[in-house]
């Protein structure tokens, strides 16, 4: 049952062989087992989680049943959701409960999905290790001394440990697809603006994407089907034409047969992501993986991105300068941490603020408060936004060779807990193949392709034009058609 | 020596929408603190802002008002900011503003003194969102937080130093809160503090590059504009005269002291790291909008003192006092539209003359006045035939507006005002009144003028104040002549 996919997991709910209430426990069973060493949720509430599978048991009964009813999911600690903590892996908020869901969580509960938990995760989505989190570091279900990536490490580790069959995750420059290679899961980053941030507790707002995290492509899509949307809350949310993302996952790339049913299909293979830095480890599983695609009829297209070395840079300019002006709001007047003892009111901001925040997001909040200073603003956020531009326009001119553009996710595969935690540099360079997505708007993904050094997973970024989920989705669900890296899962957790 | 005072507004009116600049709670004034703070006004993790088209739509409406209906003030693109600072009634810790690119930029306004009218050029105008209130009074020791007003939407009008005394500042004031009320953007209202005014002040010797500002804070009514003004502009002569200089700084106004005194220099003005807000995308107005707020937009003051001076041979001065509100005007077109235009001068002189001074009395709006057009038209009508004099027509007026009848035709008939204009009548009545007096009548025709005066006065007492005077005066000398 727990190597399940959705589909057959939606259609045994339906023809009753499981009920989502059996369904539930046996995942709370194995939460309750395993999570206390891997650490992927902050919170877990069986009584909750099971008269949510209760009612989704009722509707099914009425026939009244969507995709995903009964289906528990796990959230990362970052969706609002009513009557639950949302503690965004921070002291800040560890008594947080919100009074509202985020419209994710919304379009879950409206699907009848059950709330299985709130997943682990780097200190309001800062990092990339899952090491910054005031809950501690979850660990990688391959091997419990090696970090499971981050930021939405605590879902990646669900998904791959199989205590979720599915999970919710946040993108700002790579914390869905990097924990997703690192755990060896399905993960994807939808184009900025399909999925409403409302409720998604905000880091860098304009390159924050919510997306979802499964075990493979086919499950990816049917979570995105519930997570796309409109939403009117959000004025950055895409106002456009509801999409099925499952519909077209069998079809053949356009003229192809079904016996090579990527020919046609145009690789961009970026030499930028092919280069200094790129373990060789990672690179010989990502050669198989292209190796793989031409063998189902894809051919390969050398393209350049010539400022995708900038984007690191941009990155941490742009994304700090947002974080510090976004988390103003916790400043211990209305909700959230206090300091117990204060002079007056800027002791009271100060002391709330030092003790409430971790290193890494203090360490953020200053170099974003710096960049938007007098003076400074001209010198890096303008020209930072300059270089987003020129990266945006790589992928334009990209685009035009290509469909899709295939690289690592991350240059090496899991690092060791602790690694790294002391060169955030180093740290910051585990995005570098992901971020140029999230400056530039547009989607990618990450799916498991093999493994290299420890026997940890490798990931394989796929990434499109806007709006061209549907086609990566099936890009990467023909490759798992013929691969079976997706439905090998860690040894110590079954 | 003599120095010129330089002053230029920023003006914050709350716009008139029903709910917030960027959430749904309700813009409503009074409320039980809170209870009108939303997710988004609180800032609770994870909430987004909205833009309220309402609010937009009333910051063209202004834009095209003091730009003569032309757009080209109009930015079809503007940005909104973030502007960063900590304050308990500041939830979300910056407050969302336009910053480098406003939605209107420039425009007039133009103010009617009492030695003729002046232009005043608006840099700019953007919207805004308020920040809540702190509430220190007592709260077992610590101070409460009202975000009530948090969110609600604000156009921050901002002049250009064009005005040079402190009656000019006071006049523009007036000006921009009979246009944004006129333009039903804005409810004026200055005690709950919907049109509140900041002025930077600065003085130098006329010719001379303009000298350092100071900015007087937060003042909520026209007195305070005036007082907080004359006081600073005096300060500063006084300081540069004894040798001091003047440092930028802001500063609030003290009512009860009548005096200005400095919150902070510019040494520790905040930095407030403005930047592109990334939760909205840029404020687009498209032609079409524009069109259909043009669509909808009123014939404006400017306009209407030109009308007035033109069609009805009004003074610009009589003209600029109609203009004050939209609401005289409408009273006063009123009246015009029942009397003719032959009437309008009369109907002028008692809108600006009795009405106003008894509405002032009373503290009134126009809107609220106890005798409304129809009546003070039915009046004037009366005034016109000489059924009344000018005399009884104040006593009628007094007696509607104390609601004694609901016309002048029926105060007329009640209290027997009806001026007596029958010749015959008349004619008696002076002929007894020569008999009566033979020695005024002797004086009167050895050349003192003052004994006509007494006759007249004998013949008014005799009908006992009814008479036309005109009509007694021209009897009494034709007899006297004969």
């Amino acid at each position: 049952m727990i190597n399940a996919s959705l589909k057959e997991l939606s259609a045994a709910l339906a023809a009753k062989n499981i009920s989502s209430v059996e369904l539930t426990r046996i995942y709370l069973e194995r939460i309750e087992r395993l999570n206390g060493e891997l650490n992927a949720f902050i919170t877990v509430d069986p009584g909750k989680s099971l008269a949510l599978a209760g009612q989704a048991d009722a509707r099914i009964a009425r026939g009244e049943h969507a995709p995903l009813t009964g289906i528990p999911v796990a959230h990362k600690d970052i969706y609002c959701t009513k009557g639950w903590l949302t503690t965004c892996g921070s002291r800040m908020l560890a008594n947080f409960e919100s009074p509202y869901d985020a419209h994710v969580i919304g379009r879950f509960g409206a699907a009848g999905a059950v709330i299985l938990g709130k997943t682990n995760m780097d200190e309001f989505a800062m990092g990339s290790s899952n090491e910054t989190s005031f809950y501690g570091p979850v660990k990688n279900p391959w091997d419990r001394a090696f970090v499971p990536g981050g930021s939405s490490g605590g879902s990646a580790c669900a998904v791959a440990a199989r205590l979720a069959p599915a999970a919710t995750a946040t993108d700002t420059g790579g914390s869905i697809r990097q924990p997703a290679a690192l755990t060896g899961i399905t993960g994807l980053k939808p184009t900025y603006g399909v999925v409403s941030r409302y409720g998604m507790i905000a880091f860098a707002s304009s390159l924050d994407q919510g997306g979802p995290m499964g075990k493979s492509a086919e499950d990816v899509a049917m979570l995105l089907d519930v997570m796309a949307g409109f939403d009117p809350r959000d004025s950055t949310s895409l106002e456009r034409e509801g999409e099925d993302y499952t519909r077209d996952l069998d079809r053949p790339w356009e003229g192809a047969s079904a016996g090579r049913p990527l020919q046609g299909l145009r690789i961009g293979v970026p030499k930028e992501h092919f280069g200094e830095g790129l373990s060789s480890d990672v690179g010989r599983a990502i050669e198989a993986a292209l190796a793989q695609f031409e063998e189902l009829g894809a051919k390969r297209v050398a393209i350049s991105l010539p400022n995708s070395g900038l984007s690191v840079p941009a990155y941490y300019v742009i994304a700090p300068a947002e974080a510090s002006s976004n988390l103003s709001r916790f400043d211990g007047v209305r909700y959230g941490y206090r300091a117990p003892e204060y002079r007056d009111l800027l002791d009271m901001y100060c002391k709330t603020r030092s003790q409430g925040f971790g290193a890494e997001v203090k360490r953020r909040i200053l170099i974003g408060t710096y960049v938007l200073s007098h003076g400074y603003y001209d010198a890096y956020y303008l020209k930072a936004q300059r270089v987003r531009r020129l990266i945006a326009q790589d992928f334009v001119e990209a685009f035009k060779k290509c469909d899709v553009v295939m690289g690592p996710t991350s240059p090496t595969v899991a690092f060791r807990i602790g690694a790294k935690t002391s060169d955030p540099v180093q740290m910051y360079l585990s995005d570098i193949y992901t971020i140029p997505a999230n400056l530039a708007g547009l989607p990618g993904m990450s799916v498991p392709c093999g493994f290299g050094e420890n026997e940890l997973p490798v990931g394989l970024h796929i990434g499109g034009n806007y709006f061209s989920e549907a086609r990566m989705l099936a890009v990467a669900h023909h490759y798992q058609r013929a691969t079976d890296w997706h439905r090998r899962a860690p040894a110590g957790v079954l | 020596m003599e120095w010129e005072v330089v002053i230029g507004l920023e003006i914050h009116a709350q716009l008139s929408t029903a709910s917030k600049m960027f959430s749904g709670a309700s813009t409503e004034f009074g409320a039980v603190p809170n209870a009108q703070a939303c997710a988004v006004d609180i800032a609770l993790p994870g909430v987004l802002p909205v833009a309220n088209s309402g609010a937009v739509e009333r910051a063209l409406r202004f834009g095209l008002a003091v730009n003569g209906n032309n757009a080209d003030n109009i930015s079809r693109r503007s940005i909104f900011a973030r502007k960063n600072y900590f304050y308990p009634d500041l939830p979300k810790g910056y407050q969302i503003s336009q910053y480098e690119l406003p939605v209107i930029n420039g425009g007039t306004i133009s103010i009617v003194l009492k030695d003729g009218q002046k232009t005043i050029h608006l840099t700019r105008a953007h919207l805004e969102e308020d920040a809540g209130k702190s509430l220190h009074e007592d709260f077992h020791g610590m101070s409460g937080i009202d975000l009530n007003r948090a969110g609600t939407p604000l156009l921050e009008i901002v002049s250009e130093p064009d005005m040079r005394s402190a009656e000019e500042a006071v006049a523009y004031a007036k000006a921009v809160h009979s246009l944004v009320r006129w333009i039903d953007i804005c409810d004026g209202n200055m005690q709950e503090g919907s049109f509140r005014c900041d002025a930077n002040v600065s003085v130098r010797r006329p010719g001379e590059p303009l000298g350092t500002r100071r900015e007087i804070k937060n003042l909520n009514s026209f007195r305070f504009l005036q007082q907080a003004i004359d006081y600073e502009a005096k300060w500063q002569i006084e300081t540069l005269q004894d040798g001091g200089t003047i440092h930028q700084a802001t500063v609030l106004f003290d009512p009860d002291s009548g005096e200005t005194r400095a919150m902070r220099s510019k040494e520790d003005a905040h930095d407030y790291r403005y930047f592109p807000d990334p939760d909205l995308l840029p404020l687009v107005v498209t032609e079409e909008w524009i069109e259909r707020v043009k669509g909808g937009l009123l014939e404006l003051p400017q306009a209407k003192r030109e009308r007035y001076a033109r069609d009805y041979g009004l003074s610009v001065y009589d003209a600029g006092l109609l203009t004050q509100s939209r609401e005289t005007t409408v009273y006063f077109e009123d009246m015009v539209g029942q009397l003719g235009t032959e009437a309008a001068k009369v109907c002028a002189n008692w809108v600006s003359g009795d009405l106003a001074a008894a509405l002032n009395r009373d503290n009134l709006d126009i809107a609220q006045s106890p005798v409304p057009s129809a009546q003070l038209a039915g009046l004037v009508a009366r005034i016109r035939d000489n059924t009344l004099s000018g005399k009884m027509a104040r006593e009628v007026f007094d007696a509607m507006w104390r609601g004694e009848a609901a016309s002048a035709d029926e105060l007329i008939e009640k209290k027997g005002l009806k001026q007596i204009s029958d010749s015959g009548a008349l004619e008696a009545i002076v002929d007894q009144v020569i008999a009566a007096n033979p020695k005024s009548v002797e004086e009167y025709r050895a050349g003192k003028e003052k004994a006509f005066n007494a006759l007249v006065g004998q013949a008014m007492k005799a009908t006992r104040g009814k008479g036309n005077p005109a009509q007694i005066n021209e009897i009494l000398k034709k007899k006297l002549a004969g």
